[in-house]
């Protein structure tokens, strides 16, 4: 089985595609530091003048630490696109490339043949946020330091000492690999339906768009059905840096989750045992 | 030949929606045969041999392949066998070499890199193996087809029309391959082609479908006979090239008469003197052309088919 894995992720950094996500962040998160470097100070400002007329600030507000949280805000909706762009053509490119045949003649079972896809799947995932945290944090501390964390909720502001930060973090993190593998888990099961990589990549995103739309609609029935969507959870990396910690409510996001990660995965087993290869 | 089957096929049946690909269709191949699978486009050849490789679960039938029933024994099966499925399709952004060693670990098996070049060499690819096969020619990817077939040396070896897109000599070169295989390696062989004169050249038994059903079935020798042969003779006069042969043995073995030509069913034997006879009585022969019954008849369903 190792060795599936290991010929499944050699395919993947094998093609060109790979690394458009990879270069994606690499070119983006640069220039985010790059205008906080020259408007940092000025947000900051903004953020907290209404507060500065009743406290004092005093340390270094503008930090890797602050501007690692404002990025994973902002990319953590973005990067299910990158990951879908991979995941999306784990099973359908063997179908477009008509290799299904040379895996599928082969004296292996098609539950390990999917078991090694959806392991690489996971792993270029994690892979990325890995990427993703060391863009952000790592040269986010390289630039600007380390510092206190200011977080603005809506129940109000919280201010983390500097030394209570960074494993929130690394928590953070991976909660969100956690969030991007039921992309990935989607993106295949999708893949393991068609024949051409983009339906589902544009399929796994449209799902995404949806359930944040339903959930962002003040409706009774949307918010009825909120807690049964995968993207409810997503966000819940946000729980981290709450204080007091709700542990509960971490572990209940974390577990439903690896749900829809392990229904994704066994509805792609199922298809794919019953699927005719016909590429 | 060797009565241990190993391939045996009763009852196959496939229906994609309303169309039946494959119907109620029995196959048995021998051990050291060279088989031909024969029809023309569309016959269902293609979907019986992706269910031998349980590519396509089959809707009815039953396939034992080494004595084994393959549904419950896939992967102990397919490990004896090596095959192409239709166009020959690679990892094009890889090197031929790396798509070879590909292959031998997802069979589970460690190929040698001296084996991979082996089979490079065997089908002539040994000087490109560290080309990427995105950079290879139909013919060249044909090629390595059959060396992934080849890599992990199996017992029986299907060939789903390996010669398609290579030029005479990359047929002639095929057809010499599948010789050596069996002959000298002594492997089964399992050939589909929609070309009779192909398996005629390399298959000792052979099969022939159309609309997923057997038509004709048997061993090559006996399924060409001469005795069969329909010999059309294109004369300048028709009419008195009859009136000639009335009272002579011929005239029983005159099949038809089309425009100017004389079909006759006669053996090779009997053509020199029939045309000495004509030619003898200043009836000009413009033509002779011999065709084989079955010949004509795989052309007849080839035609309707196309």
């Amino acid at each position: 089985m190792l060795t599936l894995i290991k010929i499944e992720i050699y395919k993947i950094f094998k093609k060109w595609r790979t690394y458009i996500s990879f270069i994606a962040i690499g070119v983006l998160i640069p220039i985010i530091h790059i205008a906080m470097m020259i408007e940092g100070e000025h947000s900051i400002d903004y953020m907290t003048r209404n507060l500065k007329q009743s406290f004092i600030f005093v340390g270094n507000l503008l930090n890797g630490y602050l501007i690692s949280y404002v990025i994973l805000n902002s990319l953590v909706v973005h990067i299910p696109f990158l990951i879908a762009l991979v995941a999306g053509d784990l099973l359908a490119g063997e179908a477009t490339a008509g290799t299904y045949r040379i895996i599928i003649t082969r004296p292996v079972s098609r539950f390990k043949i999917i078991c090694s896809k959806f392991f690489a799947g996971i792993f270029y995932t994690n892979l990325l946020v890995l990427f993703l945290a060391v863009m952000s944090l790592g040269l986010g501390i390289l630039i600007f330091g380390t510092g206190e964390l200011i977080v603005l909720k809506s129940s109000g502001i919280i201010i983390f000492e500097r030394g209570d930060v960074f494993w929130r973090f690394l928590a953070a993190y991976a909660f969100a690999s956690l969030s991007m593998s039921v992309v990935a888990g989607l993106a295949f099961l999708f893949s393991s339906l068609v024949e051409n990589a983009i339906g589902p990549i544009v399929s796994t995103m449209a799902i995404i768009i949806i359930f944040i739309i339903i959930s962002a609609i003040n409706v009774e029935f949307f918010q009825s059905i909120r807690p049964y969507l995968f993207t409810t959870y997503m966000n819940s990396w946000r729980l981290l840096f709450d204080n007091p910690l709700n542990l509960k409510e971490i572990l209940e996001s974390a577990l439903i989750l690896l749900s829809h990660s392990a229904i994704f995965f066994a509805a792609t087993v199922y298809i794919f045992n019953k699927k005719d290869i016909l590429s | 030949m060797n009565s241990e089957k190993v391939i045996e096929v009763s009852g196959l049946s496939k229906k994609f929606k309303e169309v039946r690909a494959v119907n109620n269709l029995n196959i048995n191949v021998h051990k050291g045969d060279v088989f031909g699978f024969l029809g023309p486009n569309g016959a269902g050849k293609s979907t019986t041999i992706r269910m031998l490789l349980s590519l396509i679960n089959p809707d009815q039938g039953k396939i034992k392949i080494f004595n084994k029933s393959l549904s419950k024994n896939r992967i102990e099966i397919l490990r004896k066998i090596g095959a192409i499925v239709e166009s020959p399709d690679f990892y094009g952004y890889l090197s031929a070499y790396k798509n070879l060693e590909i292959i031998g670990k997802i069979s589970g098996k460690e190929i040698s890199g001296k084996r991979i070049m082996e089979v490079l060499e065997m089908v002539g690819l040994d000087k490109r193996y560290k080309s990427k096969v995105k950079t290879y020619s139909h013919g060249m990817k044909q090629r390595l087809g059959i060396a992934q077939a080849l890599i992990h040396n199996p017992d029986l070896i299907i060939l789903d029309e390996p010669t398609t897109g290579l030029d005479p000599q990359g047929m002639k070169e095929i057809r010499d391959l599948i010789i050596h295989l069996s002959k000298d390696e002594k492997k089964t062989i399992f050939l589909s082609s929609h070309i009779l004169y192909e398996v005629e050249l390399v298959a000792n038994r052979m099969i022939i479908i159309n609309k997923g059903a057997t038509i004709i079935e048997g061993e090559v020798k006996d399924l060409l006979n001469t005795a069969d042969l329909k010999v059309t003779f294109e004369v300048n006069d028709p009419h008195k090239a009859k009136n000639l042969i009335q009272d002579k043995i011929w005239f029983s073995k005159l099949d038809s008469v089309v425009d100017n030509k004389l079909i006759f069913n006669i053996t090779t034997d009997e053509i020199p003197p029939l045309n000495r006879y004509f030619v003898e009585n200043a009836v000009d022969v413009k033509a002779i052309v011999p065709k084989r019954s079955l010949e004509e008849f795989f052309l007849n369903i080839t035609e309707s088919a196309g």
